[in-house]
C-alpha cells in the first residue's frame, strides 16, 4: 500500500462514523487478505490495549475511592480536557471557508453542551445543512 | 436486562460517531449519566482520565464506561456495539465509497462533517470540566495544556503525566 493510499483510505475512515482506527483496520485487513483481514485486524488492534484497560478497571473498583487516586485522576482529567480542547482547535484551524463553516462549529456547540439535545438529531439536521452548505461552496470554484 | 439495553444504547450511538469515540463523550454522558442514572458524574470523568492515560485506540472509554455498568458482560457488550456496526458498513461499503472519492457530494460530506466534530469535540471538554467541577487551578493546567500542546511537539502522554503528578501533589 503506497502512503498516498493509506492516506485516502483514512481521509475516508475519519468522516465516516464509529471510531477511526477501528474502522481503518477494517479496510486496511479487507485490502490484504479479505473477510480474515476483516475481521483479524480490528481484534489484533483491540485485544491487548482491552486487556489493560479492564486491568486498570480492576484497580480503580480496588483503589478509586482513595483520596490520592481521585487526586491524580482529577488531575489527568484536567490535562485530558486540555488536550480536547487543543485537539478542537486544531481541527478548527484545519477547516477552509471558515466564515461559512464556523456557525456550524458554534451550532453543535450550543445545541449539544448547552442545550443537552440528543446528538442523532443534531447530526442528522447538522450534517444536511452543513453538507448543503459545502455542496454549494464547492459548486461555485 | 442491563446488557442488552446497554448494547443497544451504544449501537444507536456508533452510527452518529462522526468524530470517533471522543466526539461521543457528550451523547455518552447524555444517555448514562443523564438519561439511566448507570453512572455518576465522577465515576465518568474517572473512567475518561484513565481511558487518557491507557495504551490504546480512544474508543476504550467504552470498555470501561460497559465494565463498570455490568462488569465483563458490560464492556464486551459496549465495545462491540461501538465498532460492530460501522466495521461491517464499512467493510460492505468501503469499495463503492472509495469510487466516489472526489465526487463533489462526497467531498460535501466530508466537508460538511469537519465542523460538527470540532463542535462535539469541543462540547466534549466542557462537559468533562463541568462534571470534574474544575476549580481555578484545574483550569489554569487546562489553559496551559492546549497553549503548551499547541505550541510544542511533546507526545500527549507527557501531559498525562504532568496532569497525574500536579494532582497527586494535590495542587489540582
Amino acid at each position: 500500500m503506497t502512503g498516498e493510499e493509506f492516506n485516502t483510505l483514512l481521509g475516508l475512515c475519519q468522516f465516516l462514523p464509529g471510531p477511526n482506527v477501528i474502522n481503518l483496520a477494517v479496510v486496511v485487513g479487507k485490502r490484504y487478505q479479505g473477510v480474515a483481514g476483516a475481521v483479524v485486524a480490528p481484534f489484533g488492534l483491540l485485544a491487548g490495549p482491552f486487556v489493560i484497560v479492564l486491568l486498570l478497571a480492576l484497580l480503580y473498583d480496588r483503589y478509586g475511592n482513595l483520596p490520592i487516586a481521585q487526586a491524580m485522576l482529577r488531575g489527568i482529567a484536567a490535562a485530558g480536557c486540555g488536550l480536547l480542547f487543543a485537539m478542537a482547535w486544531r481541527m478548527e484551524m484545519a477547516i477552509r471557508d471558515k466564515p461559512f463553516f464556523l456557525p456550524f462549529t458554534v451550532l453543535t456547540v450550543a445545541t449539544i453542551a448547552w442545550l443537552r439535545w440528543p446528538l442523532p438529531a443534531v447530526m442528522i439536521a447538522g450534517l444536511a445543512l452543513s453538507g448543503g452548505v459545502a455542496w454549494w461552496r464547492l459548486g461555485r470554484k | 436486562m442491563i446488557v442488552g439495553e446497554l448494547f443497544l444504547e451504544f449501537t444507536l450511538l456508533a452510527f452518529v460517531a462522526f468524530g470517533g469515540a471522543t466526539a461521543l463523550l457528550p451523547e455518552m454522558h447524555r444517555v448514562v449519566v443523564e438519561n439511566h442514572h448507570w453512572l455518576d458524574d465522577t465515576t465518568f470523568t474517572h473512567l475518561y482520565a484513565i481511558a487518557q492515560a491507557a495504551p490504546g485506540p480512544n474508543v476504550l472509554v467504552v470498555t470501561l464506561i460497559g465494565w463498570e455498568i455490568a462488569g465483563l458482560a458490560g464492556a464486551l457488550a459496549a465495545t462491540l456495539a461501538m465498532c460492530l456496526p460501522m466495521s461491517v458498513l464499512i467493510y460492505l461499503l468501503i469499495d463503492r465509497w472509495e469510487r466516489f472519492s472526489g465526487k463533489r457530494w462526497q467531498r460535501a460530506v466530508s466537508l460538511g462533517v469537519a465542523p460538527l466534530a470540532v463542535g462535539l469535540i469541543f462540547s466534549g471538554a466542557t462537559l468533562i470540566a463541568q462534571a470534574a467541577q474544575f476549580g481555578w487551578a484545574a483550569w489554569a493546567l487546562v489553559a496551559v495544556t492546549v497553549v503548551a500542546n499547541l505550541r510544542m511537539k511533546l507526545h500527549p502522554l507527557w501531559f498525562i503525566a504532568v496532569g497525574a503528578a500536579l494532582g497527586l501533589l494535590g495542587l489540582v
